[in-house]
């Protein structure tokens, strides 16, 4: 039975000249990256399906409970969430040019542009966190200390449940995108990469991307709901 | 039948037979496909059996005339049952135009009738025979399901919103009721029975249970003490529509959408006002969520009902048929 | 029969702790995934024995209700998380995909290992949740009992399924990777084991499904934990949008249960049969069908739950045309069998018992579908009876059918073969026996998660836990014979069933690296005979 697969002496890259950043069960960089790249791929479809639940939730109420949906969206601050939006933009620029100064292997540039992109990532999060705090402040935060006026009170509060699913699942993974920068911009900072290989740069990169896709739509959904005329 | 354990449950009303004969149907054509795959499998395991590790079986790609074949005939048979299915499944969904109407919330961990001439009850329902019932229900804490297996029908009791079964009882005597969807601690105590009578005897029934006027006229009274007819006038020039003939037409909404004024409607717009808010009128009524229990909102419901025929204040509710005087000795019940 | 030198094989090349919980061999992360599955299962086993103890007098007698009804929830969350969905994939995917992909490992060693260790904590956190009171939602959780009404540890093991979810999406995507990159030189997609295309199909659904559950329970955790309104009918949400999030994970989640074993029922009939699959393709592409056509029917657990008509028409519609692959899939094994030289080891019993099991199961969804008959049973034992089928009479049938047939691989040693046989036998009499007549109760309409029932059912009930009493001694019968193999089987050698596939090219038990050197591959899977006949 077994006549009929031939044994293989020794595939290109196997063993002796392997590259250092080569794993041992991968045959060769190219393998390597290929795996890499798919595997961060696929991840970031898993996350499309998670956040999508949260968005088919906010679907749904905002066809069911469309004047709620306007009344709650006004008490978000506009003009910081328009800023967020630049301010995310803005790193994932910084991100891309990190990943073209790893893949020409300019390495300290690498490193600057990576410490910016986190530095953006940090003024997000610092104007989320104000956001929040005036959230709490205005009793707009859902549970038994939840106040708002008039007779949209219930539907309301399932806006801002959402907001706050929506809003806090993208912050946390923000503050896991900021961990991996982290630990990307020192392994940049240890000279790890190289034209031949940058990979972790690159698929990191695709993480920031993404995240940064997910509030470019959260911002018109939550933001700008029956906005016109209404920008105080 | 065997050894006295019934295959089937009692068939108590008009489609319980439909649904049993569905049934048998697909057991026919389950046990035929099934026993037949299963005598081929044991037949070739004997046939070609062998102890020889080293021999080999002949040496058999597929066939694309097998394949299409028994993926299309099967398919083709489900299509069958499909479509019988969906015909009874419209019979159990969709009740006649004239059914006797019952109101019903369950909660934990009970089930609570109000018949339309004010009899309550808990845990029991009584119904006359061969008279189409439809029982309208919601619940008041977490999700159940009003079940009456010898009816063969059942739905979900969801918070927030009314639900429906209807059956047409074909045989005197008493039946389970049961809850059938997981609310908690006693949820295999939330049963009860149905009660089929003769309709001499529901009527006797009847008269001998009621108490404090029909539902209709508890809603009535619900009306006046929660101020509702400060707003609705009946003459329409209130801060609120008039609610005469209005339950059953189709109503335009601020959005530009028109809802059709069923018992849904009614009740979204006793709990939470603004969600459908009628064109050409404030959005000013209170919420009354908290104020009124499911049951009241049931009778201001039946109340509005009431208005579809007249638009003034109702002092009995559509009268049932007088109940015949029985001379013969009352039925012990 | 000695053995010449001691061989370096996976299992004996370290020894120490660490070289266990730090490993990156996808076959050691396999048998650590089979400890903890093994013990899920003991432990879902022992609820649902008291379960059915309890349920063989009509009075509530032996548990309080709240007891039985933790038990109830808890044998739902055991057996479904941690047994069903983690059972063939994490441990005979994680042993035998590279294997049989001619491979050194998986494609991120390093996440497998993460993937055990999210698994453990999901585990632990759900174990937490069990002897701390324990959780009484049916593993179902339906809002707003589980949110609003229930005073029990919901949230800890709403926690433990979303992490664990996470083990499965990640193995999910390092084994679709592992299969788009790593097959051996020469190893074509259709030149795949139909093994492997089941894990695919799986894996697909796995990423795709898993995300929805880890939201649905975080945010019921959340709404729980925090008093968010989200399913709250009192703010005007809707308790039903859970149901509906739920399952559209839940459903696909069946075919994340059934996929890989049915993948496991293909090898093991091939290799018993000695003859290719019959009609390889239909198989591979039936795997995907089921994988795509299984995210579109879940509203067919919704039907009496207030969906309109029309919505019920089309998913009752879906749910038939996603049965219909099964059914070209049991076809085909059955044709497989026509003409071979069928060789009646443990592990083909197995698979034969899978068949008769599984037919049940399947055709009893015909019933579920219909819905006409649905409105009557559903949320009875009818529906109980269905999927214990289609889970254990079909799921954890193809599982041991699998763990029979790689057995050997995985250990380098033959359990008993008789004994292996007299358990399958037992196992499928007792299945049989306390499965059978939960159809008759639910159509006679006896509800589910009841802890007392009326005086009627009893004989019924009985019966059924008779069959659970002879269930258990089936499969406490096989831990024993597949634990003394280990001390005292016969040496197995490298290829024990004469069977094609790669995994069986190389030593049992397997080297570190898998394979002394990388195979090539130029013939289709399942080679046995070289002279082609045609039929019809």
């Amino acid at each position: 039975m077994s006549d009929a697969i031939a044994a293989h002496a020794g595939s290109p890259g196997a063993h002796a000249a392997h590259h250092s950043d080569l794993q041992h069960h991968f045959d060769s960089l190219e393998q390597q990256h290929e795996a890499a790249t798919l595997g961060m791929w696929l991840f970031l479809i898993t996350e499309v399906l998670f956040f999508g639940g949260l968005f088919l939730a906010y679907t749904l109420y905002r066809i069911w409970y469309p004047v709620a949906w306007a009344e709650a969206s006004r008490e978000l601050d506009i003009v910081l969430g328009a800023f967020n939006t630049a301010v995310l933009i803005g790193s994932s620029l910084t991100m891309a040019f990190a990943v073209r100064a790893a893949q020409t292997g300019k390495q300290r540039a690498t490193v600057v542009w990576i410490l910016l992109t986190m530095a953006l990532g940090l003024v997000f999060l610092i104007v989320k966190y104000f956001e929040y705090k005036e959230k709490f402040e205005h009793h707009h935060v859902p549970g038994p200390n939840f106040a708002f006026e008039g007779p949209q009170a219930g539907p309301a509060q399932i806006y801002f449940s959402l907001y706050f699913l929506m809003t806090g699942l993208h912050a946390t993974h923000m503050i896991i995108g900021f961990v991996i920068m982290a630990v990307i911009a020192w392994m940049a900072h240890k000279k790890r990469f190289t034209p031949e290989w940058y990979t972790p740069v690159e698929i990191s990169g695709l993480y920031w991307h993404f995240v940064d896709i997910v509030w470019i739509f959260l911002f018109p959904l939550l933001y700008l709901v029956d906005r016109a005329g209404h920008f105080a | 039948m065997f050894a006295g354990i019934p295959l089937l449950p009692e068939q108590a009303s008009t489609l319980a037979a439909d649904v049993d004969a569905l049934y048998l149907f697909i057991v026919a054509v389950t046990a035929f496909f099934g026993i037949l795959t299963t005598v081929v499998v044991i037949y070739f395991a004997a046939k070609y059996r062998t102890d020889d590790p080293l021999k080999v079986g002949a040496r058999i790609h597929g066939s694309i005339p097998l394949e299409l074949a028994w993926s299309i005939i099967p398919f083709l048979i489900t299509l069958v049952i499909f479509a019988w299915a969906s015909s009874v499944f419209f019979d159990l969904q969709r009740p006649p135009d004239q059914t006797l109407e019952i109101y019903a919330t369950g909660k934990r961990w009970m089930w609570k009738f109000q018949h339309l001439d004010g009899q309550n009850e808990i845990n029991e329902l009584h119904v006359p025979v061969g008279r189409p019932v439809k029982v309208t229900f919601t619940s008041e804490d977490v999700i159940h399901s009003m079940y009456f297996p010898a009816f063969r029908t059942k739905a979900d009791a969801i918070p927030g919103r009314y639900s429906s079964v209807w059956f047409s009882a074909t045989k005197v005597g008493e039946y389970h009721l049961f809850c059938a969807e997981y609310c908690g601690t006693n949820h295999s105590g939330m049963v009860g029975r149905v009660v089929v009578m003769e309709p001499t005897a529901y009527e006797m029934w009847l008269t001998g249970n009621v108490s404090g006027g029909s539902l209709a006229q508890r809603g009535e009274r619900l009306f006046s003490d929660l101020a509702c007819n400060t707003c609705h006038l009946s003459d329409g020039r209130g801060r609120g529509p008039s609610l005469a003939r209005k339950f059953g037409a189709s109503e335009k909404l601020t959005s530009g959408t028109t809802v059709a004024i069923d018992e849904a409607y009614v009740r979204e717009s006793i709990l939470m006002p603004q969600a459908k808010l009628v064109d050409g009128y404030q959005p000013l009524m209170p919420t009354f969520q908290g104020l009124v229990s499911e049951e009241n909102v049931m009778a201001l419901v039946e109340y509005v009902k009431s208005l579809r025929t007249q638009d003034t204040a109702v002092s009995r509710a559509e009268a049932p048929e007088e109940p015949a005087k029985p001379t013969a000795p009352q039925e012990n019940r | 029969m000695t053995v010449a030198a001691p061989r370096v094989t996976y299992l004996n090349h370290e020894h120490t702790v660490a070289s266990w919980l730090l490993t990156k061999d996808h076959k050691r992360i396999g048998i650590m995934y089979l400890l903890v599955v093994t013990f899920a299962f003991f432990l879902g086993g022992l609820f649902a024995s008291m379960i059915r103890i309890e349920l063989a007098t009509p009075a509530g007698d032996l548990v309080s209700a709240d007891t039985y009804n933790k038990l109830f929830t808890m044998h739902g969350v055991a057996m479904v998380f941690f047994v069903l969905i983690p059972a063939v994939p994490a441990i005979l995917g994680n042993f035998v995909l590279p294997l049989q992909l001619g491979a050194k490992d998986v494609a991120f060693p390093k996440l497998n290992l993460l993937s055990w260790y999210v698994f453990v904590i999901g585990f632990l956190f759900t174990v937490y949740a069990m002897v701390s009171g324990g959780v009484d939602t049916g593993w179902t959780f339906y809002t707003p009992y589980s949110s609003r009404a229930s005073n029990t540890i919901v949230v800890a093991t709403g926690l433990g399924v979303f992490i664990t979810g996470f083990s499965s999406i990640l193995t999910g995507l390092n084994f679709m990777v592992t299969i788009h990159r790593m097959r051996a030189p020469g190893l074509t997609w259709f030149r795949l084991p139909l093994f492997v295309w089941a894990i695919y199909a799986t894996s697909l659904v796995q990423i795709l499904g898993t995300p929805v559950i880890a939201i649905t329970t975080l945010a019921l955790a959340i709404e729980r934990f925090l008093h968010f309104g989200i399913f709250d009918p009192v703010l005007g949400g809707d308790p039903v949008l859970f149901q509906h999030m739920f399952w559209f994970y839940s459903h696909p989640a069946v075919y994340i249960m059934i996929l890989p074993p049915m993948g496991a029922i293909s090898e093991v009939i091939a290799a018993f049969s000695r003859k290719s699959i019959f009609g390889y393709s239909f198989v591979a592409f039936s795997s995907l069908a089921i994988a795509v056509f299984g995210f579109l029917v879940w509203a067919h657990h919704l039907f009496v739950s207030g969906i309109s008509v029309y919505s019920a028409l089309v998913f009752s519609l879906l749910t038939y045309a996603v049965a219909i692959p099964s059914a070209v899939k049991t076809f085909n094994w059955a044709a497989t069998m026509y003409r071979g030289a069928i060789w009646l080891k443990a592990p083909m019993i197995w698979a034969i018992a899978f068949l008769g099991l599984f037919l049940v199961g399947g055709l009893t969804g015909l019933f579920t579908a219909a819905l006409g008959v649905d409105v009557h049973i559903h949320d009875t034992y009818f529906v109980v009876a269905h999927f214990h089928f289609i889970m254990v009479g079909g799921a954890i049938m193809g599982y041991f059918a699998g763990l029979h047939y790689w057995w050997p691989k995985i250990t380098g040693k033959m359990y008993s073969d008789i004994w292996a046989k007299v358990a399958a036998i037992i196992v499928f009499v007792g299945f049989n026996l306390t499965f059978g007549p939960q159809f008759i109760l639910g159509y006679l309409g006896m509800p589910r998660r009841y802890h007392v029932y009326p005086p009627e059912f009893q004989v019924l009930n009985v019966l059924s836990s008779a069959g659970a009493s002879i269930l258990a001694v089936g499969y406490i019968l096989i831990a024993i014979y597949l634990v003394a193999s280990i001390f005292w089987g016969e040496e197995a050698g490298d290829n024990p069933w004469h069977a094609t596939g790669l995994e069986w090219t190389t030593q049992s038990p397997p080297l570190p690296h898998n394979f002394a050197t990388q195979p090539v591959v130029t013939e289709d899977a399942y080679e046995y005979s070289k002279r082609e006949i045609k039929v019809v």
